[in-house]
């Protein structure tokens, strides 16, 4: 036991070491700048950049870090969690470019600093959620991404329905990280450890009892589905999304989640795994019918989503119930409780950060001219606006999954999943749900397009930045639809989980 | 002809126009209508050119080797998951006797209703970009022979059908809109739930020797490469291949639109404006009966026999409550709506009756449908244009009025009613025959009939109280035809009167299709019971 294992390690956090250095860099130019804060975001830029590409360097790993002789390990370096690490980071950029061009975020200028600072700090609690592998990291990453979170949330003071969305998020997310803490100390109290991989070697050979087992599983996983907002875990979704500033509610609906569905894949996968059979199927410990649990919340999640966006006015919160519905697909991914399924689930992951990160900036460059996110103020927005208009019809097409764009690849590799896991109900109902998500969608375009406006044009031009980055979101939208050979061979470079 | 992909160029020509037509600037209405006129006349051209060329012997349905203009490359290749084996999606197009009396129409047609969308002046830019993109999608849903590119191109119909109902369509526009679009949607999910169960239920041999699940329509159809545990295929006890077609069935009946998922159409008609109803019922309802035909037929053809009374079922209720429905119309283009309902149910009757007169009759009846009823909506279109309405009891005697204009409606409605001399007649009657021949539909044969008449009291009715009598005084004003006009019905009379003086040329080109579905589905019968009887 002494210091080299650390060092040893070191390594192989380098992302998160990248992370946490800007993170200090940007408090320090915080003060030494005073009122200058012009420069914040492109440090933060910066310091994206240089994580990308440890991240990258990750894609070729596949080892654990911090192992000593007591504990196997408490952070994960493998292809897996770097795609969610790269899906986090794509996430920043957008968002850090989303936050220099909000107004409701240049309203508080003089908390730049603040804000930056904690943007990163979420970042960092995301790379460990998804790269960790011992419970103590998991609470700690999730309660870092949320403390951060909570803040960000009511951080232009402001409004009063921002103050309100951060109250209503602290309350669900202190009872829910406390339940999962209740959850994690059972599974200590059964197995004596705290390391996935370790409590997976218990629980293979010794039998356990049943009911308390059950019970550990089910606790922590409130942990998670609050962070991946499935239902019943959802209530803080819509209103925290509506609340929030835009920037903030594109980065909660991506990235957090994102992270959140990393820690449920490695937390089932590891935890729970018996063996691996060579059609890719997952054989797991017969203590806790995962499969059932899944199935039901998946169902529960996208129905609840879908029918409850059928009746928003808001289209940020609307957004926010099509992000539940969109959990509940992904949930789909988990309910097959296989290779095919977390395939499915890392393609989905790809083209949803496009598309509803696109959303998103659409709504939010609205936002900054008409001062509302109200479906019945873009009426006719379609003809003053024909860039930005189309823009949203290809993200809200893609969300509801038609060809020839992304999301229905995305679709079509869960569907493919379940059909070959022989869920054929299952699938029905989840088409069904996206033939109603088609409603909710088009609503909005059928404002866009087909009415004229009421309150006079609102003039304004787009700028050469703000279509770039569109563009940006918009083109892989399309391109992804039509060919997708490269989402797929990502996909499969990045499915492999250490240990499996 | 050489290696010229052209169905590729048939295809995606549109699309080209519409990136051109997204370039101009707003003002250039003149330019985008007439690059639209030459994408599409473009089109009729290259049409007549495989016609040209077309080898009249060759069967297709099934045998790749008999299909003509193949074209065919890898498109999505994925290799190496271990567990699920090789992935690739094909870009698979070809056409048979089935496809090409559908590519020449959906040619035609789309080029008649450019000049029917002449008038169009709310900003004319977007509705010819969605126009050029949905007769992309038309064309390629009847070319492709890949499933998963027809499915592509099956949606990609709907979203600019929506818009193009949506925005330029009448004062409830918004409503038939997205009912179109919810009812078609629902259709299709069944329709991709099914393409997926097949995928997973066909393994088609690549040339190394490795088995390679396939989206390759034509595999689907050949018994060999359905693996054994696949839960489509025959040979397995717990298949699902009956609940899969009736899915399949539904989704391609929603299009067509059958009974009872036909309450779409006659609010999507209404509202459309007068080109796109022309589309719309000029080809698009045939993508329901021709995806039956490429699709349900061969690929399921155990279910198919099982299933023909209900089809020739539903294709009587189609008849006959669509006459029904259409007399009771006070709007005329309703009526003509319901008249199409009506008229499709020929095509389901005649799909049901399993041997080459009858299946003869059907596509035929599709090809005629498609030009009479597009000639019917342009002739609304005209007397709204003039009158703006469409009342049917707020006119009266336009014969006197605009004479030239009512021998063409005479014409088109004498062919619609199945007159003797025009296309109607040839495959109304070739319906009924295939129909009588064959045992087990015959009684509905018999009851079908009654539609022939019910049609011949509905038209002839609406002619006398729209054309004949004395004219109102407020209409003493309207003109005859205009050039424009006369550019749209006059290829289509023609068109009509040829098919019906010399139907053969155009049952020729399908006949050794329709041969090799009758065969095939008889040769079927043997083959799956011994699959399933393993």
């Amino acid at each position: 036991m002494n210091i080299d294992y650390l060092i040893n390690s070191l390594y192989l956090i380098k992302p998160e070491i990248a992370i946490s250095a800007t993170l200090v860099l940007l408090v320090l130019m915080d003060l030494i700048m005073g009122n200058n804060k012009k420069l914040l975001p492109y440090i933060a830029f910066g310091g994206l950049i240089v994580t990308s590409f440890f991240i990258v360097e990750q894609f070729g790993m596949s080892s654990l870090a911090f192992a000593t002789k007591a504990n196997k390990g408490m952070v994960v370096t493998d292809p897996f969690g770097a795609f969610f690490k790269a899906i986090v980071v794509f996430a920043s950029f957008i968002v850090v470019y989303l936050s220099i061009k909000s107004d409701e975020i240049k309203a508080s200028f003089e908390r730049h600093g603040e804000y930056y600072t904690l943007i990163f700090g979420m970042i960092l609690g995301m790379f460990f959620m998804i790269s960790a592998s011992d419970l103590i990291l998991i609470y700690l990453s999730l309660e870092l991404v949320s403390l951060s979170s909570y803040v960000l949330a009511g951080f232009t003071k402001t409004s009063k329905r921002n103050s309100e969305a951060s109250l209503k998020y602290v309350i669900y997310g202190g009872v829910s990280s406390g339940i999962m803490l209740f959850g994690i100390s059972i599974l200590y109290g059964i197995t004596g450890s705290t390391n996935l991989y370790e409590i997976n070697s218990l629980i293979q050979a010794s039998s356990i009892p049943n009911l308390t087992f059950v019970l550990a599983g089910v606790l922590i996983f409130v942990g998670i589905g609050y962070k991946i907002s499935a239902a019943p875990f959802h209530f803080w979704t819509p209103d925290v999304y509506e609340g929030a500033p835009i920037s903030i509610t594109a980065f909660l609906s991506v990235a957090s989640k994102a992270a959140g569905f990393a820690l449920l894949i490695r937390f089932i996968k590891i935890t729970f795994i018996r063996s691996v059979d060579s059609e890719g199927y997952w054989h797991l410990v017969d203590m806790i019918d995962w499969k059932t649990f899944f199935i039901f919340l998946s169902i529960i999640t996208m129905t609840l989503g879908n029918f409850a966006a059928l009746w928003q006015d808001n289209l940020k919160r609307m957004l926010a119930y099509s992000s539940i519905a969109h959990a509940g697909y992904l949930l789909l991914g988990m309910a097959v409780l296989s290779n095919q399924g977390m395939i499915a689930i890392i393609i989905y992951f790809t083209i949803y950060a496009f598309m509803n990160l696109g959303a998103f900036f659409v709504v939010m460059l609205i936002a900054n001219k008409i001062g509302s996110e109200d479906i019945d103020d873009y009426k006719g927005l379609g003809y003053s606006q024909p860039f930005l208009g189309v823009s949203l019809a290809i993200f809200l097409v893609s969300l509801t999954g038609l060809p020839p764009t992304a999301g229905f690849v995305g679709k079509l590799y869960l569907f493919i999943a379940l059909v070959d896991a022989k869920m054929i109900t299952l699938a029905v109902i989840a088409l069904l749900n996206s033939v109603v998500s088609l409603y909710y969608y088009i609503r909005v375009l059928k404002n866009l397009f087909l009415t004229r406006p009421e309150k006079g044009i609102f003039e304004f031009n787009v700028s050469f930045s703000n279509g770039f980055v569109m563009v940006l979101l918009a083109a892989p939208v399309i391109i992804f639809g039509i060919y997708f050979t490269p989402i797929i061979d990502l996909a499969k470079s990045s499915m492999q989980i250490l240990g499996f | 002809m050489g290696n010229f992909p052209i169905l590729s160029f048939i295809t995606f020509l549109p699309i080209v126009g519409m990136i051109i037509i997204l370039c101009l600037p707003k003002s250039q209405t003149l330019v985008m209508k007439s690059i639209t006129l030459l994408i599409t006349g473009i089109q009729v051209i290259l049409a007549g050119f495989l016609l040209y060329h077309y080898n009249y012997g060759m069967g297709g349905i099934n045998n790749p080797a008999t299909f003509q203009y193949i074209e065919k490359f890898r498109w999505i290749e994925i290799s190496g998951f271990s567990w699920i084996g090789k992935i690739k999606i094909d870009y698979f197009l070809g056409i048979d006797g089935l496809s090409i009396p559908m590519v020449l129409l959906t040619a035609i047609i789309s080029f008649i209703a450019t000049l029917a969308s002449w008038k169009i002046d709310k900003a004319v830019k977007g509705y010819f970009a969605l126009y050029l993109l949905l007769v992309t999608g038309m064309m390629g849903v009847f070319v492709a022979l890949d499933f998963f590119l027809f499915y592509v191109f099956w949606e990609l119909m709907l979203l600019p059908m929506y818009f193009l109902i949506g925005i330029w369509g009448g004062p409830r526009r918004e409503y038939a809109a997205i009912k179109f679009f919810l009812y078609t949607l629902l259709g299709s999910v069944f329709i991709l739930l099914v393409v997926i169960g097949l995928y997973f239920s066909t393994m088609e041999t690549m040339v190394d020797g490795t088995k390679v699940f396939t989206f390759n329509m034509l595999s689907m159809m050949d018994t060999h490469n359905f693996v054994a545990t696949g839960i489509l295929s025959p040979m397995n006890p717990h298949n699902l291949r009956f609940i899969a077609y009736i899915a399949l069935f539904i989704g391609f009946a929603i299009k067509i639109p059958m009974f009872p998922f036909h309450t779409w159409l006659p609010d999507a008609h209404v509202e459309a404006p007068t080109a796109i109803s022309v589309i719309l019922a000029g080809v698009l309802l045939k993508m329901g009966t021709y995806g039956i035909l490429r699709v349900c037929y061969p690929v399921f053809p155990d279910i198919t026999q099982k299933m023909i009374w209900w089809i020739a079922a539903f294709g009587m209720i189609n008849i006959i409550y669509g006459a029904l429905c259409a007399m009771a119309q006070k709007d005329f283009k309703k009526l003509i709506a319901y008249s199409s309902v009506s008229h499709m149910g020929f095509v389901m009757l005649g799909m049901a009756s399993l041997n080459t007169i009858g299946i003869s009759g059907a596509v035929l009846q599709m090809f005629n449908h498609g030009t009479i009823t597009a000639m019917l909506f342009i002739i609304v279109g005209v007397i709204y244009d003039r009158a703006h309405t469409r009342e049917i009891d707020a006119f009266g005697g336009l014969a006197t009025q605009m004479p030239i204009y009512t021998g063409f409606v005479t014409l088109a409605f004498f062919a619609a009613i199945g007159l003797p001399g025009l296309s109607g007649f040839i495959s109304e009657s070739f319906v009924f025959l295939g129909g009588f021949a064959f045992e087990t539909i015959r009684l509905i044969t018999v009851i079908s009939t009654l539609g022939i008449l019910l049609g011949a009291g509905y038209m002839l009715w609406t002619l006398q109280r729209i054309y004949l009598g004395t004219v109102p005084e407020k209409w003493k004003l309207l003109k005859d035809l205009d050039f424009r006009e006369y550019a749209m019905l006059v290829p289509l009379s023609i068109i009509i009167i040829f098919l019906g003086v010399y139907p053969s040329s155009m049952l020729n080109l399908m006949n050794s299709s329709v041969n090799a579905m009758v065969k095939f589905m008889m040769d079927s019968k043997a083959l799956y019971s011994s699959l399933t009887g393993l």
